[in-house]
């Protein structure tokens, strides 16, 4: 079918973009991927002459928001190329073809490319009541994921919900929601967020076709370059934090003067992302810079440690409002409550035994003066002996 | 006339030197750290007017949190090898009890000292079997707190311990939950120094044995045998 596939250049001059915009591509790309400027020329020799890489885009459980920032690039040309130039041969929600065709459209995707594609999953995948809860074409969310993982060159989880679940994978879990990573045997590059950030997702993607390898990952499987920092590290707001300078409510002196919003809930402090780097809307800005706490929406489980408002979570099994504060004062409130009861109790059941101590006590006192008294008058006696011979 | 007793007591080193130093920088750290930790928790509105360019004291708690976490944790660290180099009072095995003889004394000094079922029993010379046994369980929540504060703060640390509990932070769900942890492990502390600090003077009262001194001066009493006296 389709073997003979053009590069990126070739694709580029086809739709009619000129060469130079295509070289301010190129430049975008060295930028995204974190490449020195000399590395300019490698990427341009890479994209005039290595076929554009297939990509698979699926949707399983999502609300498309990974999407919507993704087209939303400050590098619109880099998405528009990822879009319009690369090979997008199955998505879902952008897709021309429908019905039978979009299935085909995917099947020979694969098929031809076995081995070479990069599959982009965005939504996290139900897994329970057999998977009925999301399936496309007769199929479960959970086969095609599958089928797809098996010939692809790399496979990028987009967003909160293919990396840990999201909101779906709240307790109680419904459907059974899982991260892609827990279904397939191989490496997964996480882009967590509600949604990610776009130019993180142009550069990762763009990272992935330039080298043909997945970026240095982190410990959970994040690309260190965007995810190895947290929020609260790299925020504008942090001298406020270390000068102990908090908002104490939303609408005092200290709200206006920007004060950390630490001790509104913000989720800085655990979250690890790009925000306040990249910033949101072409570095436009980014939550906390707009005045609300971060929520944590790229960690794992995020909406299960709330409250949003509050620094210290609830404990689950405890009710709403009970925090680690509240178990703690509790239990120290019966311990010692316990103590005084115990002490009362003391107090009773071991008096006998304690007056029996002073008895002891007395009696070797009484005892020890016996000895002295007996020594002193051995002595006096042995003097008195003395003085008569 | 009846028969009185007459208390003797056989004086007994029994916490060396190095136990007695470790206990008292542990109670420096826990105070530092509970200090330091519930202001990290709950910033206290101090200095309001001032501008962050003249101040740093937040920073300078979570520091002193930090150093005396280490200092903790090589304390402990001290306290493990004194288990296995120390007396007999100060070996590790004291902690758990594993003979017959040992659960017999759990027991017993459930009944006697706790429940107070019965009044008396004969004294353990260091730790008794239940105590023992609850330092143990403090020592699993010590390694526990280490682990988690060292996991929270190791994504930003290159330093080889704090990248030692890496693997905490996936273990308990992300950051945020191994912060949860580590703030609800701190009520142990408080809850522990509580019931330790009443249960010495109790022992002492009761028992007249010296537990509250033994701490500084290592020196514990106790009868050998009873010597009674017919009057």
């Amino acid at each position: 079918m389709n073997n003979e596939v053009p590069s990126i250049w070739q694709s580029m001059k086809a739709k009619g973009y000129s060469r130079r915009e295509f070289l301010f591509f190129c430049g975008v790309a060295v930028a995204a991927a974190g490449l020195k400027s000399s590395g300019l020329a490698q990427v341009v020799d890479a994209f005039e002459k290595k076929p554009r890489p297939p990509v698979v885009w699926l949707h399983f459980q999502e609300c498309t928001c990974c999407s919507e920032s993704f087209i939303r690039s400050s590098h619109p040309i880099v998405s528009d190329i990822i879009f319009d130039t690369l090979s997008l041969d199955y998505t879902e929600t952008l897709q021309a073809a429908s019905g039978f065709q979009a299935e085909k459209a995917r099947d020979d995707a694969m098929k031809n490319n076995m081995g070479k594609y990069i599959l982009l999953v965005e939504g996290s995948v139900p897994t329970g009541e057999n998977g009925v809860y999301c399936m496309i074409g007769g199929k479960t969310s959970e086969q095609i994921l599958k089928e797809a993982a098996e010939g692809a060159a790399a496979i990028v989880a987009w967003g909160s919900c293919a990396s840990n679940g999201c909101i779906q994978a709240a307790r109680p879990n419904p459907t059974n929601a899982t991260p892609i990573h827990k279904l397939i045997d191989k490496p997964v590059i996480k882009v967590p967020g509600c949604p990610p950030i776009a130019e993180v997702m142009t550069a990762i993607v763009t990272h992935v076709l330039l080298f043909e390898q997945i970026p240095e990952l982190d410990s959970q499987g994040r690309p260190k370059e965007f995810y190895s920092r947290r929020v609260h590290d790299t925020c504008y707001r942090r001298p406020f934090y270390d000068a102990g300078l908090f908002v104490e409510s939303w609408d005092d002196d200290a709200a206006r003067q920007g004060y950390c919003l630490y001790k509104m809930g913000c989720k800085g402090p655990n979250t690890y992302n790009a925000c306040s780097v990249t910033k949101w809307n072409s570095n436009l800005s980014y939550p906390i810079q707009a005045g609300h706490g971060c929520i944590g929406c790229s960690e794992a489980g995020f909406w299960d440690a709330g409250p949003f408002y509050q620094h210290l979570g609830s404990f689950p099994g405890f009710g709403i409002e009970s925090t680690a504060d509240t178990i703690g004062t509790t239990a120290a409130a019966v311990a010692a409550g316990g103590v005084a009861v115990h002490a009362a109790a003391s107090v009773i059941r071991k008096r006998k035994l304690v007056l029996e101590q002073r008895a002891e006590a007395a009696a070797s006192e009484a005892l020890y003066e016996e000895r002295e008294a007996a020594a002193a008058g051995k002595k006096a006696e042995e003097e008195e002996g003395g003085e008569e011979q | 006339m009846a028969t009185t007793r007459v208390a003797t007591y056989q004086k007994m080193y029994v916490w060396e030197l190095p136990v007695r130093l470790f206990h008292w920088v542990n109670v420096l750290c826990m105070i530092a750290l509970i200090a330091t930790g519930l202001l990290i928790g709950s910033p206290q509105k101090i200095f309001d007017a001032a501008e962050p360019s003249q101040q740093y004291w937040f920073g300078t708690v979570r520091f002193t949190h930090f150093a005396a976490a280490y200092i903790f944790f090589f304390n402990y660290l001290f306290r493990i090898y004194w288990g296995i180099v120390g007396n007999k009072y100060a070996r590790l095995k004291e902690f758990i009890p594993y003979t017959r003889e040992k659960l017999a004394d759990f027991w017993t000094v459930l009944k006697v000292d706790i429940l107070q079922i019965q009044v008396r029993r004969d004294l353990a010379e260091g730790h008794n079997a239940l105590a023992g046994f609850t330092y143990f369980i403090a020592f699993v929540i010590f390694l526990f707190q280490v682990a988690t504060g060292f996991a929270l703060y190791s994504s930003m640390s290159g330093s080889f311990i704090p990248r030692l509990f890496v693997w905490m932070v996936p273990l308990l769900g992300g950051d945020a939950w191994v912060r949860q942890w580590h703030h609800l492990s701190m009520w142990f502390f408080i809850v522990f120094a509580l019931v330790h600090i009443y249960l010495v003077f109790y022992h002492d009262w009761v028992e007249g044995t010296a537990s509250t001194s033994s701490m500084i001066s290592g020196w514990k009493f106790r009868k050998p045998n009873e010597i009674k006296r017919d009057d």
